[in-house]
């Protein structure tokens, strides 16, 4: 578990994670609803990450608590 | 000599790798690159932010350094104690040339070194109370401070004293803020850490101070981050944000107070000149007051032309005639500073091997003057910072991350740069080895670099260095190939 943070990019959501420095474009995030947000979350250099699913934040960037699912670091 | 192609680079590379040991030769692969523009993302070409060798000459600094050093040493009215052992304190005293306005001793601090001067006893017996009393004395004798920081050094990490509860126990005496950072120098890598430390602790100590105080706002708030003022840099820049229209509410962290840094979540834009070191803070902002941040550079009158339209491009109409008028007013003078140094310096290479934001950000100012950058590096970057350079730099250049002193000098020896670009620890090897050299950190004591007016003095100085008449000396006459007429004439 690591705390992320996921901001709106020119292109989509960003995603940032400040211990490591990885940021990268968000290119699938599993919900992307008012009501169900998170899930699992696809990065473009191929990490994958999963997220608690949870009523979408109100306002962005948003700093969550994330799993490593697959991917390099 | 022309640029080498892909084939030549990769061979260069294997060539000066081959004195390794092979798990040493296999490691430093991974920290070298060809460049290639079309790339995306740094990331499958090299390795960064890790840990340096050991036996190899690095260049990096410690966590210390990073916090003391460069985030929070700048910043004037605050006195930042190196806790710890004297030689932290005493060797990175007023070493970065980190300007600024007022009595030091007075109402100013930088310049001065605070030190808990750590002896046996305090490593036996814990050196807290030692701190609360020199805290104490500070309060004494310079009673105009703002606040003060505690950096530790690596012993007190080692020893686990409480810095912390020290702290806020001075902070309630005095009634100022006292910021325990956490900045032991065996934390990290590199510098970096320092940096993330620094701006962690800002954010947990200061950041927030101020909230719900009043604050006049205009609707051109902006604040100038990760600009440390070098030999003024910051004030170049800062002259042509508010030629534009903009009002500068806080230099962070050059010249900068502490009333600036805790004004600063009531500007509309926040404008990061050095991503490395604090782009966490930045993030922060962005995320708690929702202010957007965005990164510029200064180097060069093309960047700073592009810089100064995209700032613009978040404000309004005045703002936006603001830029283009400022861009109007400084084209022929840069034009005529073009137009002075760059038959003197067109075609000429160079090599850069800094830390920060500079190996990239520079590239441009280079580009302007008619040079090219054939080989760059950062000490302590991590791979966003190289998913940017890669744009920067020009096909199948060389990037190295903390480069050894080894593999410098042979690329150095290989590629045969006219003028290399780095530190004070590389800049004797290379003038006994017949380069032209300029120190990159501390802009080899001139300055500023940044902005319009930052720019001619940029010009001026590689042209000294460059075509400085004594690289033409360095064959002893007894080795110098004279002409028969001269003898004949002679005798």
């Amino acid at each position: 578990m690591a705390n992320i943070m996921i901001r709106k990019g020119s292109e989509g959501y960003v995603f940032y994670m400040p211990k490591r420095d990885i940021e990268d474009p968000i290119v699938f995030l599993e919900f992307d609803s008012p009501e169900k947000w998170g899930g699992e979350i696809r990065l473009k250099n191929g990490g994958v990450y999963y997220i608690e699913p949870q009523p979408a934040p109100t306002r962005l960037p948003f700093s969550v608590r994330a799993r490593r699912i697959d991917g390099v670091e | 000599m022309a640029a080498l192609t892909r084939e030549e680079t990769q061979a260069l590379i294997q060539e000066v790798l081959e004195v390794y040991p092979e798990k040493a030769r296999k490691d430093r692969a991974k920290h070298i690159m060809i460049n290639d523009k079309t790339l995306e993302s740094s990331k499958k070409c090299i390795t960064s932010n890790r840990k340096s060798l050991p036996g190899v000459m690095t260049m990096r600094g410690c966590a210390y350094a990073g916090s003391k050093g460069v985030v929070w040493g700048p910043i004037k009215d605050v006195i930042s104690i190196s806790h710890g052992p004297i030689g932290c304190g005493q060797y990175s005293r007023a070493g970065r040339r980190n300007y600024y306005v007022g009595t030091t001793g007075v109402d100013t601090f930088s310049e001065m070194n605070f030190t808990s001067d750590f002896q046996e006893k305090d490593i036996v017996f814990g050196g807290d109370k030692k701190l609360a009393k020199l805290i104490e004395e500070i309060e004494m004798l310079f009673p105009l401070n703002k606040g003060i920081t505690v950096q530790s050094e690596c012993p007190i990490g080692l020893i686990g004293d409480d810095i912390e509860a020290v702290a806020k126990k001075m902070s309630a005496q005095i009634g100022k803020p006292v910021v325990p950072v956490r900045c032991e120098g065996f934390r990290g890598v590199s510098q970096s850490l320092g940096h993330h430390i620094a701006n962690d602790s800002i954010r947990d100590w200061i950041i927030s101070n101020r909230d719900g105080q009043a604050f006049e706002k205009t609707p051109y708030d902006v604040a100038i981050l990760g600009d440390y003022n070098i030999g003024g840099d910051a004030w170049a820049s800062r002259i042509l944000l508010e030629e534009m229209g903009l009002r500068v509410v806080a230099q962070w962290s050059g010249d900068g107070t502490l009333a600036e840094l805790e004004n600063t979540p009531n500007v509309k834009l926040n404008l990061l000149h050095c991503y490395r070191s604090m782009n966490y803070i930045a993030r922060h902002m962005e995320e708690k007051y929702g202010i957007p941040w965005i990164e510029y550079n200064f180097f060069g009158p093309t960047k700073i032309a592009e810089s100064l339209r995209k700032i613009a491009s978040f404000f309004d109409d005045r703002i936006k005639e603001g830029a283009e008028r400022v861009i109007e007013k400084y084209t022929p003078v840069m034009n005529a500073v073009i137009a002075k140094y760059k038959p003197r310096l067109q075609g000429k290479k160079v090599m850069l091997y800094v830390g920060g934001l500079r190996p990239r950000h520079v590239v441009g100012a280079y580009e302007d003057l008619g040079m090219e950058v054939i080989g760059t590096g950062y000490e302590f970057a991590h791979n966003d910072d190289y998913d940017r350079t890669i744009k920067e730099m020009g096909d199948a250049t060389l990037i190295y991350d903390d480069a050894t002193g080894y593999e410098l000098e042979e690329f150095v020896k290989a590629l045969k740069p006219d003028l290399i670009g780095s530190g004070i620890k590389e800049k004797y090897v290379f003038h006994k080895m017949g380069v032209p050299f300029r120190q990159m950190h501390s802009w080899d004591y001139s300055g500023p670099y940044h902005g319009y007016d930052g720019f001619a003095i940029f010009a001026r100085d590689m042209d000294m260095a460059l075509n400085n008449p004594c690289w033409k000396m360095l064959t002893p006459p007894w080795l110098r190939q004279t002409d028969a007429s001269e003898l004949k004439k002679a005798a």
